[in-house]
Protein backbone atom coordinates (compact mmCIF):
# COMPACT_ATOMS: atom_id res chain seq x y z
CA UNK A 1 0.00 0.00 0.00
CA UNK A 2 1.21 3.62 -1.13
CA UNK A 3 0.62 6.63 1.52
CA UNK A 4 0.32 9.49 -0.27
CA UNK A 5 1.29 12.65 0.83
CA UNK A 6 -0.17 15.95 -0.19
CA UNK A 7 2.26 19.11 -0.61
CA UNK A 8 1.20 21.73 0.37
CA UNK A 9 1.06 24.63 -2.54
CA UNK A 10 2.84 27.03 -1.02
CA UNK A 11 6.29 25.06 0.55
CA UNK A 12 8.39 26.62 3.28
CA UNK A 13 9.59 25.91 6.31
CA UNK A 14 6.43 26.44 8.02
CA UNK A 15 4.37 24.30 5.69
CA UNK A 16 6.91 21.75 5.27
CA UNK A 17 5.74 20.76 9.17
CA UNK A 18 2.06 19.17 7.33
CA UNK A 19 4.22 17.03 4.99
CA UNK A 20 5.89 15.77 7.99
CA UNK A 21 2.58 15.38 9.99
CA UNK A 22 1.25 12.98 7.33
CA UNK A 23 3.69 10.35 7.51
CA UNK A 24 4.28 10.54 11.70
CA UNK A 25 2.72 7.42 11.92
CA UNK A 26 3.92 5.92 8.59
CA UNK A 27 7.02 3.25 9.02
CA UNK A 28 10.29 4.24 7.25
CA UNK A 29 10.24 1.45 4.46
CA UNK A 30 6.45 2.32 3.72
CA UNK A 31 5.96 3.05 0.45
CA UNK A 32 5.12 7.15 -0.23
CA UNK A 33 3.71 9.31 -2.33
CA UNK A 34 4.36 12.98 -2.18
CA UNK A 35 1.92 14.75 -4.37
CA UNK A 36 3.63 18.28 -5.50
CA UNK A 37 1.23 18.47 -8.22
CA UNK A 38 -0.25 21.74 -6.92
CA UNK A 39 2.74 23.12 -5.38
CA UNK A 40 3.19 26.72 -6.96
CA UNK A 41 6.11 28.23 -4.84
CA UNK A 42 8.96 26.62 -2.77
CA UNK A 43 11.40 28.57 -0.33
CA UNK A 44 15.43 27.34 -0.63
CA UNK A 45 14.24 25.92 2.83
CA UNK A 46 11.25 23.72 1.12
CA UNK A 47 13.70 22.51 -2.02
CA UNK A 48 16.37 21.29 0.73
CA UNK A 49 14.08 19.79 3.02
CA UNK A 50 12.07 17.90 0.09
CA UNK A 51 15.50 16.09 -0.70
CA UNK A 52 16.50 15.70 3.14
CA UNK A 53 13.38 13.96 3.52
CA UNK A 54 13.91 11.50 0.69
CA UNK A 55 17.35 10.55 2.33
CA UNK A 56 15.10 9.53 5.78
CA UNK A 57 13.31 6.59 4.18
CA UNK A 58 14.73 3.52 3.59
CA UNK A 59 12.15 2.67 0.56
CA UNK A 60 12.58 5.42 -2.50
CA UNK A 61 9.50 7.85 -2.54
CA UNK A 62 7.70 8.44 -5.15
CA UNK A 63 7.22 12.33 -6.12
CA UNK A 64 4.24 13.65 -8.11
CA UNK A 65 6.52 17.29 -9.86
CA UNK A 66 4.25 20.64 -9.95
CA UNK A 67 1.90 20.07 -13.05
CA UNK A 68 2.64 24.64 -13.25
CA UNK A 69 5.32 24.27 -16.15
CA UNK A 70 6.67 27.92 -14.27
CA UNK A 71 7.56 25.67 -11.07
CA UNK A 72 9.04 23.28 -12.09
CA UNK A 73 11.29 25.09 -14.80
CA UNK A 74 12.26 27.39 -11.02
CA UNK A 75 12.80 23.99 -9.55
CA UNK A 76 15.29 23.00 -12.65
CA UNK A 77 16.79 26.41 -12.23
CA UNK A 78 17.34 25.65 -8.80
CA UNK A 79 19.18 22.52 -9.40
CA UNK A 80 16.35 20.34 -7.41
CA UNK A 81 15.67 17.74 -10.02
CA UNK A 82 19.49 17.19 -10.28
CA UNK A 83 19.90 15.65 -6.95
CA UNK A 84 16.23 14.70 -6.94
CA UNK A 85 16.26 11.73 -9.93
CA UNK A 86 18.66 10.05 -7.08
CA UNK A 87 16.44 10.36 -4.27
CA UNK A 88 12.73 10.29 -5.60
CA UNK A 89 11.09 8.42 -8.79
CA UNK A 90 9.68 11.38 -10.47
CA UNK A 91 6.30 11.35 -12.12
CA UNK A 92 5.63 14.23 -14.28
CA UNK A 93 7.36 16.00 -16.87
CA UNK A 94 10.29 18.61 -15.42
CA UNK A 95 13.16 20.19 -18.06
CA UNK A 96 15.75 17.81 -17.83
CA UNK A 97 17.84 20.63 -18.22
CA UNK A 98 18.02 23.71 -16.38
CA UNK A 99 17.31 25.83 -18.83
CA UNK A 100 20.06 29.04 -18.20
CA UNK A 101 20.76 30.50 -15.36
CA UNK A 102 18.27 32.40 -12.35
CA UNK A 103 19.38 35.97 -11.60
CA UNK A 104 17.77 35.31 -7.85
CA UNK A 105 19.03 31.84 -7.11
CA UNK A 106 22.93 33.08 -6.04
CA UNK A 107 23.33 29.60 -5.44
CA UNK A 108 21.54 26.83 -6.48
CA UNK A 109 20.91 23.80 -4.43
CA UNK A 110 24.84 21.82 -4.10
CA UNK A 111 25.67 19.14 -1.91
CA UNK A 112 27.78 19.21 1.14
CA UNK A 113 29.51 16.70 2.14
CA UNK A 114 33.33 17.49 2.98
CA UNK A 115 35.57 20.31 3.73
CA UNK A 116 36.13 21.19 -0.09
CA UNK A 117 32.58 21.54 -0.63
CA UNK A 118 32.51 24.50 1.53
CA UNK A 119 34.97 26.21 -0.13
CA UNK A 120 33.48 25.48 -3.17
CA UNK A 121 30.05 27.14 -2.13
CA UNK A 122 31.55 30.08 -0.40
CA UNK A 123 34.16 30.73 -3.74
CA UNK A 124 31.08 30.71 -5.66
CA UNK A 125 28.99 32.90 -3.62
CA UNK A 126 31.23 35.69 -3.32
CA UNK A 127 31.00 38.04 -6.41
CA UNK A 128 27.58 37.17 -6.71
CA UNK A 129 26.69 37.85 -2.72
CA UNK A 130 28.54 41.63 -3.07
CA UNK A 131 26.25 42.48 -5.74
CA UNK A 132 22.85 41.03 -4.24
CA UNK A 133 23.79 43.05 -1.06
CA UNK A 134 24.22 46.10 -2.86
CA UNK A 135 21.07 45.27 -4.15
CA UNK A 136 19.17 44.76 -0.95
CA UNK A 137 20.77 48.32 0.10
CA UNK A 138 23.55 46.71 2.60
CA UNK A 139 26.49 47.93 3.28
CA UNK A 140 29.78 46.31 1.13
CA UNK A 141 30.94 45.00 5.02
CA UNK A 142 28.03 42.84 5.23
CA UNK A 143 29.26 40.16 1.99
CA UNK A 144 31.86 39.16 3.99
CA UNK A 145 29.83 38.05 7.42
CA UNK A 146 27.30 36.93 4.80
CA UNK A 147 29.78 34.17 3.03
CA UNK A 148 31.16 33.62 6.83
CA UNK A 149 27.86 32.85 8.00
CA UNK A 150 27.27 30.02 4.87
CA UNK A 151 30.86 28.80 5.25
CA UNK A 152 29.68 28.58 9.42
CA UNK A 153 26.31 26.65 8.92
CA UNK A 154 27.73 24.58 6.06
CA UNK A 155 30.22 23.41 8.44
CA UNK A 156 27.80 22.31 10.68
CA UNK A 157 26.78 19.19 8.04
CA UNK A 158 30.69 18.03 7.68
CA UNK A 159 31.57 18.30 11.32
CA UNK A 160 27.98 17.12 13.08
CA UNK A 161 25.55 15.47 10.77
CA UNK A 162 27.62 12.35 9.70
CA UNK A 163 26.55 12.73 6.21
CA UNK A 164 26.15 14.49 3.57
CA UNK A 165 23.05 17.65 3.17
CA UNK A 166 22.51 20.24 0.71
CA UNK A 167 22.27 24.62 1.06
CA UNK A 168 20.78 26.73 -1.52
CA UNK A 169 20.66 30.87 -1.78
CA UNK A 170 18.03 32.55 -3.17
CA UNK A 171 16.71 36.14 -2.64
CA UNK A 172 12.74 36.58 -3.23
CA UNK A 173 10.41 39.56 -2.47
CA UNK A 174 8.69 38.38 0.73
CA UNK A 175 5.02 40.56 0.08
CA UNK A 176 3.40 39.02 3.19
CA UNK A 177 5.72 39.52 5.43
CA UNK A 178 8.47 42.82 4.88
CA UNK A 179 6.92 43.89 1.67
CA UNK A 180 10.29 43.88 0.64
CA UNK A 181 13.42 41.68 -0.76
CA UNK A 182 14.91 38.91 1.16
CA UNK A 183 18.54 36.53 0.65
CA UNK A 184 17.68 33.61 1.97
CA UNK A 185 20.19 30.51 2.47
CA UNK A 186 18.90 27.26 3.86
CA UNK A 187 20.91 24.20 4.35
CA UNK A 188 19.43 20.83 5.75
CA UNK A 189 20.65 17.36 6.48
CA UNK A 190 19.27 14.56 7.49
CA UNK A 191 21.97 13.47 9.97
CA UNK A 192 22.71 12.95 13.68
CA UNK A 193 20.92 15.95 14.76
CA UNK A 194 21.50 18.62 17.63
CA UNK A 195 20.33 16.03 20.57
CA UNK A 196 22.57 13.39 19.26
CA UNK A 197 25.35 15.48 18.55
CA UNK A 198 25.76 16.98 22.07
CA UNK A 199 24.86 13.33 23.70
CA UNK A 200 28.14 12.45 22.20
CA UNK A 201 29.94 14.83 24.28
CA UNK A 202 32.77 13.18 26.57
CA UNK A 203 30.97 13.76 30.13
CA UNK A 204 27.71 14.88 28.70
CA UNK A 205 26.08 15.38 31.61
CA UNK A 206 22.20 15.34 31.05
CA UNK A 207 19.93 17.58 32.99
CA UNK A 208 16.40 16.99 34.38
CA UNK A 209 14.72 18.57 31.04
CA UNK A 210 16.83 17.00 28.20
CA UNK A 211 15.14 17.16 24.46
CA UNK A 212 15.61 18.37 21.06
CA UNK A 213 14.77 22.01 22.43
CA UNK A 214 17.15 21.66 25.11
CA UNK A 215 19.51 20.89 22.51
CA UNK A 216 18.88 23.36 20.59
CA UNK A 217 19.09 26.10 23.29
CA UNK A 218 22.23 24.51 24.43
CA UNK A 219 23.80 25.04 21.11
CA UNK A 220 22.87 27.70 19.34
CA UNK A 221 22.06 30.59 21.99
CA UNK A 222 24.71 28.93 24.68
CA UNK A 223 27.38 28.10 21.97
CA UNK A 224 28.16 24.65 23.47
CA UNK A 225 29.41 21.90 21.32
CA UNK A 226 30.12 18.33 21.37
CA UNK A 227 33.95 19.29 21.62
CA UNK A 228 35.61 19.92 25.14
CA UNK A 229 37.52 22.41 23.22
CA UNK A 230 36.59 25.98 24.33
CA UNK A 231 37.22 27.26 21.11
CA UNK A 232 34.35 25.46 18.96
CA UNK A 233 30.49 26.59 19.19
CA UNK A 234 31.99 30.23 17.83
CA UNK A 235 30.52 29.02 14.32
CA UNK A 236 26.59 29.91 15.55
CA UNK A 237 27.84 32.58 17.84
CA UNK A 238 29.40 34.54 15.24
CA UNK A 239 26.46 34.06 12.60
CA UNK A 240 24.13 35.49 15.52
CA UNK A 241 25.83 38.63 16.15
CA UNK A 242 26.19 38.90 11.96
CA UNK A 243 22.14 38.45 11.96
CA UNK A 244 21.82 40.79 15.04
CA UNK A 245 23.97 43.83 12.65
CA UNK A 246 21.74 43.04 9.39
CA UNK A 247 17.97 42.61 11.39
CA UNK A 248 18.30 39.22 9.76
CA UNK A 249 16.40 36.25 11.16
CA UNK A 250 18.17 32.67 12.29
CA UNK A 251 16.15 29.62 12.45
CA UNK A 252 17.48 26.12 13.38
CA UNK A 253 15.18 23.04 13.02
CA UNK A 254 16.51 19.54 14.35
CA UNK A 255 14.18 16.77 15.77
CA UNK A 256 10.38 17.93 17.12
CA UNK A 257 11.78 21.45 17.94
CA UNK A 258 12.49 24.71 16.41
CA UNK A 259 14.56 27.70 17.78
CA UNK A 260 14.45 31.27 16.05
CA UNK A 261 16.05 34.40 16.81
CA UNK A 262 13.35 36.54 15.86
CA UNK A 263 14.24 40.09 14.56
CA UNK A 264 11.02 42.87 15.33
CA UNK A 265 9.97 42.13 11.42
CA UNK A 266 8.66 38.34 12.30
CA UNK A 267 6.47 36.97 14.59
CA UNK A 268 8.06 33.71 14.30
CA UNK A 269 8.16 31.89 17.97
CA UNK A 270 11.40 31.83 19.34
CA UNK A 271 10.89 28.07 20.39
CA UNK A 272 8.77 25.83 19.63
CA UNK A 273 8.77 22.11 20.47
CA UNK A 274 6.59 19.03 19.52
CA UNK A 275 6.51 19.44 16.59
CA UNK A 276 6.47 16.36 13.83
CA UNK A 277 9.85 15.16 14.16
CA UNK A 278 12.60 15.57 11.31
CA UNK A 279 15.94 13.73 11.47
CA UNK A 280 18.53 15.62 11.18
CA UNK A 281 19.36 19.54 11.11
CA UNK A 282 17.72 22.01 9.33
CA UNK A 283 18.94 25.77 9.19
CA UNK A 284 17.56 28.86 7.81
CA UNK A 285 18.95 32.65 7.44
CA UNK A 286 16.82 34.86 6.35
CA UNK A 287 18.22 38.84 5.67
CA UNK A 288 15.85 41.52 4.33
CA UNK A 289 16.90 44.67 2.43
CA UNK A 290 17.55 47.79 3.90
CA UNK A 291 14.74 50.65 3.50
CA UNK A 292 11.35 50.89 3.89
CA UNK A 293 8.71 48.23 2.88
CA UNK A 294 8.02 48.15 -1.02
CA UNK A 295 4.60 46.48 -1.37
CA UNK A 296 4.14 44.54 -4.39
CA UNK A 297 0.73 43.06 -5.77
CA UNK A 298 2.48 40.12 -7.02
CA UNK A 299 3.10 38.68 -3.19
CA UNK A 300 6.02 36.26 -2.87
CA UNK A 301 7.05 35.78 -6.11
CA UNK A 302 9.79 33.71 -7.71
CA UNK A 303 10.29 33.34 -11.32
CA UNK B 1 62.58 37.44 10.42
CA UNK B 2 60.30 34.51 8.38
CA UNK B 3 57.66 35.92 6.56
CA UNK B 4 54.66 33.04 5.93
CA UNK B 5 52.30 33.90 2.87
CA UNK B 6 48.98 32.71 4.44
CA UNK B 7 47.21 32.43 0.80
CA UNK B 8 50.65 30.69 -0.68
CA UNK B 9 50.34 28.04 2.65
CA UNK B 10 46.51 27.67 1.88
CA UNK B 11 46.75 26.87 -1.87
CA UNK B 12 49.59 24.11 -0.54
CA UNK B 13 47.61 22.62 1.68
CA UNK B 14 44.61 22.64 -0.32
CA UNK B 15 46.08 21.75 -3.16
CA UNK B 16 43.50 24.10 -5.31
CA UNK B 17 45.00 27.06 -6.75
CA UNK B 18 41.77 28.77 -7.07
CA UNK B 19 40.94 28.27 -3.21
CA UNK B 20 41.49 32.18 -1.71
CA UNK B 21 39.63 32.05 1.85
CA UNK B 22 40.80 30.51 4.43
CA UNK B 23 37.39 28.81 5.56
CA UNK B 24 36.64 25.63 7.52
CA UNK B 25 38.37 23.71 10.34
CA UNK B 26 40.41 21.01 8.52
CA UNK B 27 41.64 23.70 6.42
CA UNK B 28 42.74 25.71 9.45
CA UNK B 29 44.26 22.86 11.09
CA UNK B 30 46.35 21.89 7.89
CA UNK B 31 47.62 25.09 7.54
CA UNK B 32 48.79 25.60 10.94
CA UNK B 33 50.70 22.19 10.79
CA UNK B 34 52.32 23.66 7.56
CA UNK B 35 52.94 26.80 9.99
CA UNK B 36 54.68 24.65 12.70
CA UNK B 37 56.82 22.47 10.38
CA UNK B 38 58.18 25.51 8.70
CA UNK B 39 58.74 26.81 12.34
CA UNK B 40 60.46 23.95 13.03
CA UNK B 41 63.30 24.78 10.52
CA UNK B 42 64.30 28.23 12.18
CA UNK B 43 66.41 28.52 14.98
CA UNK B 44 65.80 29.12 18.24
CA UNK B 45 64.30 32.53 18.32
CA UNK B 46 62.19 33.97 15.82
CA UNK B 47 60.20 36.44 14.74
CA UNK B 48 57.52 35.61 12.13
CA UNK B 49 55.10 37.42 9.74
CA UNK B 50 51.93 35.95 9.06
CA UNK B 51 50.86 37.85 6.02
CA UNK B 52 47.36 37.65 5.48
CA UNK B 53 47.37 40.35 2.36
CA UNK B 54 46.50 38.32 -0.22
CA UNK B 55 43.66 36.43 2.09
CA UNK B 56 40.19 37.32 0.99
CA UNK B 57 38.54 36.00 3.97
CA UNK B 58 38.45 33.91 7.09
CA UNK B 59 35.61 32.27 9.38
CA UNK B 60 35.72 31.54 12.78
CA UNK B 61 36.62 28.34 12.70
CA UNK B 62 39.33 28.82 10.66
CA UNK B 63 40.42 31.61 12.38
CA UNK B 64 40.18 29.57 15.85
CA UNK B 65 42.21 26.74 14.34
CA UNK B 66 45.20 29.24 12.26
CA UNK B 67 45.60 32.12 14.83
CA UNK B 68 44.14 30.89 18.21
CA UNK B 69 45.72 27.55 18.17
CA UNK B 70 48.80 28.72 16.82
CA UNK B 71 49.14 31.34 19.92
CA UNK B 72 47.85 28.81 22.45
CA UNK B 73 50.96 26.91 21.26
CA UNK B 74 53.66 29.30 21.65
CA UNK B 75 52.04 31.22 24.94
CA UNK B 76 52.56 27.91 26.58
CA UNK B 77 54.78 26.99 29.74
CA UNK B 78 57.08 24.47 27.49
CA UNK B 79 56.61 26.21 23.56
CA UNK B 80 58.36 24.14 21.44
CA UNK B 81 60.44 27.25 20.42
CA UNK B 82 60.96 31.23 21.15
CA UNK B 83 58.66 32.26 18.83
CA UNK B 84 57.13 35.59 18.30
CA UNK B 85 54.56 36.53 15.38
CA UNK B 86 53.72 39.95 13.97
CA UNK B 87 50.24 39.43 11.98
CA UNK B 88 50.76 41.60 8.56
CA UNK B 89 47.65 42.72 6.14
CA UNK B 90 44.80 42.26 8.04
CA UNK B 91 41.58 43.98 6.98
CA UNK B 92 38.37 44.56 8.20
CA UNK B 93 37.39 41.61 6.02
CA UNK B 94 39.51 39.44 8.27
CA UNK B 95 39.36 41.18 11.64
CA UNK B 96 35.82 40.14 12.55
CA UNK B 97 36.60 36.49 13.16
CA UNK B 98 39.97 37.61 14.45
CA UNK B 99 38.50 39.54 17.19
CA UNK B 100 36.18 37.40 17.78
CA UNK B 101 38.91 34.16 18.52
CA UNK B 102 40.37 36.24 20.34
CA UNK B 103 37.96 37.10 22.88
CA UNK B 104 36.87 33.79 23.25
CA UNK B 105 40.22 32.70 24.29
CA UNK B 106 41.63 35.39 25.77
CA UNK B 107 44.80 36.24 23.55
CA UNK B 108 46.14 39.11 22.69
CA UNK B 109 48.53 39.90 18.90
CA UNK B 110 50.46 42.42 17.35
CA UNK B 111 49.30 43.58 14.24
CA UNK B 112 51.70 45.60 11.96
CA UNK B 113 49.39 48.21 10.13
CA UNK B 114 50.49 51.61 7.76
CA UNK B 115 51.38 53.44 10.61
CA UNK B 116 52.68 50.53 12.80
CA UNK B 117 51.99 48.24 15.13
CA UNK B 118 49.68 47.99 17.85
CA UNK B 119 48.21 45.39 20.28
CA UNK B 120 44.79 43.94 20.02
CA UNK B 121 43.07 41.28 21.70
CA UNK B 122 42.00 41.40 25.81
CA UNK B 123 44.57 42.01 27.94
CA UNK B 124 44.88 43.11 31.57
CA UNK B 125 45.38 47.20 31.93
CA UNK B 126 48.65 46.88 33.35
CA UNK B 127 50.09 44.68 30.58
CA UNK B 128 48.56 46.90 28.23
CA UNK B 129 50.36 50.17 29.71
CA UNK B 130 53.16 48.37 30.10
CA UNK B 131 53.06 47.22 26.63
CA UNK B 132 52.29 50.64 24.88
CA UNK B 133 55.14 51.92 27.07
CA UNK B 134 57.66 49.68 25.97
CA UNK B 135 56.55 50.79 21.97
CA UNK B 136 57.15 54.29 22.63
CA UNK B 137 60.49 53.78 24.55
CA UNK B 138 62.33 50.71 22.33
CA UNK B 139 64.21 49.09 23.66
CA UNK B 140 63.91 49.45 27.94
CA UNK B 141 65.15 47.98 30.92
CA UNK B 142 62.51 47.34 33.84
CA UNK B 143 64.17 50.00 36.22
CA UNK B 144 63.63 52.77 33.47
CA UNK B 145 60.35 51.35 32.78
CA UNK B 146 59.31 51.34 36.19
CA UNK B 147 60.51 54.87 36.90
CA UNK B 148 58.83 56.22 33.60
CA UNK B 149 55.14 54.52 34.83
CA UNK B 150 55.88 55.81 38.41
CA UNK B 151 55.03 52.15 39.07
CA UNK B 152 56.49 49.42 41.47
CA UNK B 153 59.71 47.60 39.92
CA UNK B 154 57.88 44.07 40.68
CA UNK B 155 54.38 45.13 39.42
CA UNK B 156 56.33 46.68 36.25
CA UNK B 157 58.53 42.87 35.76
CA UNK B 158 55.27 40.91 36.30
CA UNK B 159 53.39 42.37 33.47
CA UNK B 160 56.39 42.03 31.27
CA UNK B 161 56.77 38.58 31.95
CA UNK B 162 53.25 38.30 31.37
CA UNK B 163 53.13 39.96 27.94
CA UNK B 164 56.36 38.18 26.64
CA UNK B 165 54.33 34.46 28.03
CA UNK B 166 51.95 35.59 25.48
CA UNK B 167 54.42 36.61 22.77
CA UNK B 168 53.89 40.31 22.52
CA UNK B 169 57.27 41.42 23.98
CA UNK B 170 60.70 39.95 23.69
CA UNK B 171 63.97 40.23 26.36
CA UNK B 172 66.86 40.97 24.66
CA UNK B 173 69.51 40.59 27.78
CA UNK B 174 67.69 42.35 30.87
CA UNK B 175 65.74 44.40 28.72
CA UNK B 176 62.65 44.64 26.96
CA UNK B 177 61.21 45.24 23.04
CA UNK B 178 58.34 45.04 21.55
CA UNK B 179 57.52 42.66 18.75
CA UNK B 180 57.57 44.23 15.53
CA UNK B 181 59.52 47.60 17.15
CA UNK B 182 61.47 47.49 14.04
CA UNK B 183 57.89 49.00 12.37
CA UNK B 184 57.72 51.98 14.80
CA UNK B 185 54.72 53.13 16.40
Amino acid sequence: MTTVVNVPPSLDDHSFDDVLRQVESVPADANILLDARHVRWASPFGLTALLTFAQTRSEMPTLAVPELEETTSYWARAGFFRHAEALYELHGPYPKRAGGSDSNVLLEITSIAKSEDVHDVVGRIQQKAQLMLRELNLDAKATVGFAMTLSEICQNIVEHAGRGGWVMVQTYRWTKRLGRRVVVIAVADAGVGFRKSLESAPGKERGDRWDDAAALEDAVIRGVSRFRDPGRGQGLAGVRRYLGRWDGKLSVRSGTAKIAIVPNWDDDVPLAEHLPSFPGAQVQVTIPERGSPQPSPKGRTQR
Amino acid sequence: MNHIDLSSVLRQTVACELYSNLVTRPTGAAVRDEIERLLMDTCERTLTVIDFSQVSMIDFSCADEVIAKLLLRYAAEDPPHDAYFLFRGVTEEHWEAIEAVLERRGLALVLEQADGVRVVGPLPDDERRVWETVQRLGRVAPTELADVLGADEAAVQHALEGLRRRRLVMQVGDDYIVVGAHRGG
